[in-house]
């Protein structure tokens, strides 16, 4: 097994470019660790989400989110009189080896006081068992599995996102007047799809919706044509599109070019402006549920955040995705502000039913965390996507906002009991 | 007699650094979970190696038996019983069997084909551990359990909450995998194996069984990729799809490749430098994937001997 | 439900057929310079992404046109600077090879037209649904068939009608007795190479009107080219081909009978052929390294 060439015709070159290689990482390596301790310690915020693989947008958006808070805190002073300091770690899209590395590295190697994340819910979970063992403040901003404040809440993970069950509560109702009452579902088979189809039924029952049929599709599925044909095939009302990201950019694709719209009705329920960018005009149709939108004319401060966004982002609106990561790390430093301390269970004290300011809300109603199970229980926004609007990011036509207490369930048909430590 | 005694101070400096980890690892602006990782990752690299760099046969699908072991290991905990050791066998057995099934469909093949149907078989398993929700979890990946303390008898050891107590273990069942490689390849069994690398056509004329030792060598690679696998299962308290994966295939090639194929602590030396590097270029930049790949690259074409190869050379020269 | 079946095999044999031309591209390297091109997702993404930055200035038709030789001048690019100095060595260096310059072309993607999906509009010609009794069809799919039909048949006319096309069969043969005769072996592997990239940058184009285009577009096919591949048989084109129709058909209709076991079935097909018939349904004995 040759290897071609090595001290000949590139002579001193290898050699010489591996003692550099090693001198430069060495002195890398010593970086990180000369902590400037000048000055105040600032308070560490760690944000492990996916910057790389399929949730890259949505991770990448609410990256901005979070940095347009931090750069807020600080102006007005940070955290208990410290500056603030954002730690961004890339979690994959999918690697949960990775995400919870990231967040250990976070916890025990750079002592964060806060974690953020993850956009992937089966990723949130794992991490939400590191920062329970190790006792840290976690925010997930936007994982939605129903879990994360649910059957395995724990006291010290918060979210700010909807669960699947409030979704699906939320958006029903709009659903059957659209649409009709035989529904076919075309679900995401892991246990974000699974828990939002349970959570349709239940809301559809009532309703007196019927199934028609349901077809769970794996991740990353491509081509839809069969789903779809399938679909079409037992004559529902509604198709109901719950696959989401880019899973959803190929069925609606696929179902607008097979001219289903004409047939059925499309729709689903949570849905996002990250796909209806992507997709062609004439496929951003259906009625859907969104949990925050950026043109909303009469709520104030809701302007001054998208001039801002716009300013981070060339000229792109802040998506929900934007709006989750601003109202996680304000959750942190309002929490610390309330407890008038950085203990993590103090805060997690402080923050049971605490509610959001305006500034910080961004809707028209103030969100709270439901006390008992870390829950933001924010509007809904319930409407149908449209092809362009005021403006070419403008794809969503809001037609109802619904309270996220009506949403909402009653306490105990989320399953979280939650437990304290002594 | 030289080479034996530079053989023990190698053996003796790796092992005085292994021992040693946790402990320098924090200063070096790592913690005692990467640690940990290197040595698991490095020994699964080691036992690809084994394949690889000693009977010269390229597997790419070699996370397959990894992830298996992983599985195998958090299954038995969540549904079985509770028990780390117990854990860590059933993920050895399952990895061996895999491995005996798999090397007996495509032990005909070589070269580039060959590789080609190990990453294809790597990809049916992934794809299980993917669809088959309700005993894997899924593209969720299987959660709900966690490692248990080991009990010794006179003492447990509370491998859960304390790191460092873990990386020992993690340690441990590294030296008794390592210590039968070694003796493996020292043996004539070891020796026929790298005759078999080296001119396979030769080895056959020769009389050797030359199928049977490769399909031998694949169960014993795959094993002791389980092995490892279990333990970054047990680390994680978590083990999903993506560990089954053909891109992980790829980083414990590239980890053999880095360190030295030709060597036996090459691949430990590649993980080490392959894990820090990624978990330090994945904090600095979010298109750490450019760099990683580049790196791949530039590896291939520059550094193809890897390091133990280069400081080799360097002793012989 | 016979209607179901009928639907599913026709949608089926349209999926297959874009499985077919992804792997034809991969047969081909694969099969004279035995290079596994993991690559070849990242060059798919790229043309997809090619003809998306190409389509306000020349539009859907000129992109398509436009798009698939760019690419494939980059692959030409790639393959002179990075795989040629590693034909001599073990496989496995340019297998590494190309496993980076997938992440490279992912993240470099990314880097360059962003991580978000950008929207990827049709012909107004092309988006007609069709749909009677015995098929249910989109009209860009009608036209996606036709299409790798045209590529299919150009391929196989250059390989079976041109000089070029016999130095490649024969190179795929026996590369070291074309040398002798006095072919430029390295030139013929670039342009070998750069064929293969061509299919898939045209897979590139054809994929986005289908899907959404972002960076992690590629990354999903490849796997049922490699099946398409050892299905139909290491070594042969026509095998590749079949091997994807197959593959797309037998996925389209499981669908009807057992929805979850739509992707298992491409694994239980390779499963199969390597126990009943290791060296695939149309490979060449001996072809088997």
């Amino acid at each position: 097994m040759s290897d071609g060439n090595s001290q000949g015709k590139n002579g001193f070159s290898r050699r010489t470019v591996i003692k550099a290689a090693a001198a430069a990482g060495a002195l890398q390596l010593t970086g990180p660790f000369i902590i400037s301790a000048r000055g105040e310690e600032p308070v560490k915020i760690g944000l492990d989400n996916p910057l790389t693989g399929t949730y890259a947008a949505v991770g990448g958006n609410e990256l901005h989110g979070c940095e347009l808070a931090v750069e807020q805190i600080n102006a007005k002073g940070g955290i208990l009189g410290r500056p603030v300091k954002l730690l961004v770690e890339d979690s994959t899209s999918g690697d949960a080896g990775t995400a919870v590395q990231k967040a250990r590295k976070l916890i025990e190697r750079d002592k964060v006081n806060f974690l953020l994340g993850n956009v992937n819910s089966a990723l949130a979970l794992a991490m939400a068992d590191v920062s329970n063992e190790k006792g840290v403040l976690h925010i997930v901003p936007g994982g939605h599995t129903d879990a994360v404040t649910g059957k395995t809440c724990h006291w010290n993970v918060f979210r700010v996102c909807n669960t699947t069950q409030m979704e699906a509560n939320a958006v029903a109702p709009a659903l059957v007047r659209d649409g009709g009452k035989k529904w076919y579902y075309i679900t995401p088979d892991y246990a974000f799809g699974h828990t939002l189809q349970a959570g349709l039924e239940i809301a559809g029952a009532k309703l007196g919706v019927t199934k028609i049929g349901a077809d769970l599709t794996p991740l990353g599925t491509t081509d839809f044509s069969s789903y779809l044909i399938k679909a079409q095939a037992a004559k529902p009302d509604v198709i109901i599109f719950l696959v989401q990201g880019n899973d959803m950019i190929n069925a609606l694709k696929q179902a607008v070019q097979f001219g289903l719209e004409k047939r059925f009705h499309l729709a689903g329920a949570q849905q996002e402006l990250e796909p209806l960018i992507g997709l062609p005009p004439e496929a951003r149709i259906g009625t859907w549920v969104f949990e925050w939108y950026w043109n909303q004319p009469n709520v104030p401060h809701v302007k001054e955040f998208v001039e801002a966004i716009r300013k981070k982002t060339g000229g792109h609106v802040p998506t929900a995705r934007t709006w989750f990561g601003f109202a996680s790390t304000w959750s942190c430093a309002l929490g610390a502000a309330a407890a008038k301390s950085l203990d993590a269970v103090k805060i997690a004290r402080a923050m049971q039913g605490m509610k959001l300011p305006p500034e910080v809300g961004l809707m028209p109603d103030q969100p709270f965390y439901r006390a008992g199970q870390n829950q933001l229980i924010p509007n809904l926004f319930v409407g149908h996507a449209q092809a362009k609007g005021s403006d070419p990011e403008d794809l969503f036509k809001v037609t109802e906002v619904v309270k996220g207490v009506d949403a909402a369930g009653t306490l105990e048909e989320t399953g979280c009991k939650m437990v304290w430590p002594a | 007699m030289n080479a034996t005694l530079k053989e023990h101070w190698q053996n003796a400096l790796v092992w005085a650094l292994l021992l040693t980890m946790p402990y320098w690892m924090n200063a070096v602006g790592g913690y005692t979970e990467l640690a940990s990782r290197v040595v698991i990752l490095g020994l699964a690299a080691m036992a690809l190696n084994f394949l690889l760099g000693f009977t010269g046969v390229l597997s790419f699908g070699h996370a397959a038996y990894f992830g298996l072991g992983a599985y195998a290991a958090g299954m038995m905990i969540k549904y079985v019983y509770p028990s780390t050791p117990l854990a860590i066998l059933t993920g050895l057995a399952v990895g061996a069997v895999a491995a005996m099934i798999v090397g007996a469909l495509i032990i005909k093949r070589r070269g580039v084909y060959f590789a080609m149907v190990t990453i294809a078989f790597g990809q049916v398993f992934y794809f299980i551990a993917f669809r088959w929700n309700n005993v894997t979890g899924g593209d969720d990946g299987l959660t709900g359990w966690k490692r248990q303390a080991i009990d010794l008898g006179f003492t447990k050891l509370e491998i859960l909450e304390h790191d460092k107590a873990y990386y020992y273990v993690v340690l441990a069942v590294f030296a008794a995998a390592v210590g039968i490689m070694a003796a493996l390849i020292r043996s004539p069994f070891g020796r026929t194996l790298i005759a078999i690398r080296e001119n396979e056509r030769r080895a056959r004329f020769l009389g050797i069984p030359v199928d049977r030792h490769i399909w031998i060598s694949f169960v014993v690679s795959g094993s002791f990729a389980a092995v490892a696998g279990t333990l970054y299962a047990l680390l994680q308290n978590f083990t999903d799809p993506r560990s089954l994966r053909w891109d992980q295939s790829g980083n414990f090639v590239i980890m053999a490749v880095l360190g030295g194929m030709r060597s036996f602590w090459g691949p430990l030396i590649g993980a080490a430098i392959f894990v820090v590097l990624q978990d330090y270029v994945s904090s600095r930049t979010e298109n750490w994937m450019s760099f990683i790949g580049m790196f791949f690259v530039l590896v291939v074409l520059f550094f193809p001997r890897g390091v133990l190869g280069i400081l080799k050379r360097k002793g012989t020269a | 439900m016979t209607q179901l079946i009928l639907f599913n095999t026709f949608n089926g044999l349209i999926v297959g057929a874009f499985y077919a031309l992804m792997a034809l591209g991969l047969s081909l390297i694969l099969n004279l310079s035995g290079v596994i091109n993991f690559a070849h997702g990242g060059f798919l993404a790229l043309g997809a992404y090619i003809a998306y930055t190409l389509l306000p200035h020349v539009g859907f038709w000129g992109a398509l046109a436009i798009a698939p030789f760019l690419t494939a001048i980059i692959g030409l690019i790639v393959e002179r600077l990075l795989i040629r100095p590693l034909y001599g060595r073990d496989p496995l260096y340019s297998l590494l090879l190309t496993f980076g310059l997938a992440y490279v072309l992912e993240d470099g993607s990314r880097y360059i037209w962003g991580a978000q999906s950008v929207p990827f509009p049709i012909p107004e010609a092309l988006t007609t649904p069709l749909s009677n009794e015995f098929f249910f069809l989109t009209g860009y799919r009608l036209f996606m068939v036709g299409l790798v039909a045209v590529a299919v048949g150009g391929l196989f006319y250059i390989l079976n009608r041109t000089r070029l096309g016999m130095r490649i069969r024969a190179g795929t043969m026996d590369l070291e007795t074309v040398s002798t005769l006095g072919v430029n072996v390295q030139i013929l592997r670039n342009l070998n190479f750069g064929l293969g990239i061509y299919l898939a940058g045209l897979a590139g184009v054809l994929a986005a009107g289908m899907l959404g285009l972002e960076p992690t577009i590629g990354t999903s096919l490849i796997m049922p080219s490699f099946v398409a591949i050892i299905v139909g048989g290491l070594g042969s084109l026509p095998g590749t081909l079949l091997g994807g129709l197959l593959i797309g058909v037998a996925s389209g209709v499981t669908t009807v009978f057992f929805p979850s076991a739509t992707e298992a079935v491409m694994y239980i097909m390779m499963g199969l052929v390597l126990l009943i018939r290791p060296r695939g349904l149309l490979g060449e004995e001996g072809r088997v390294q």
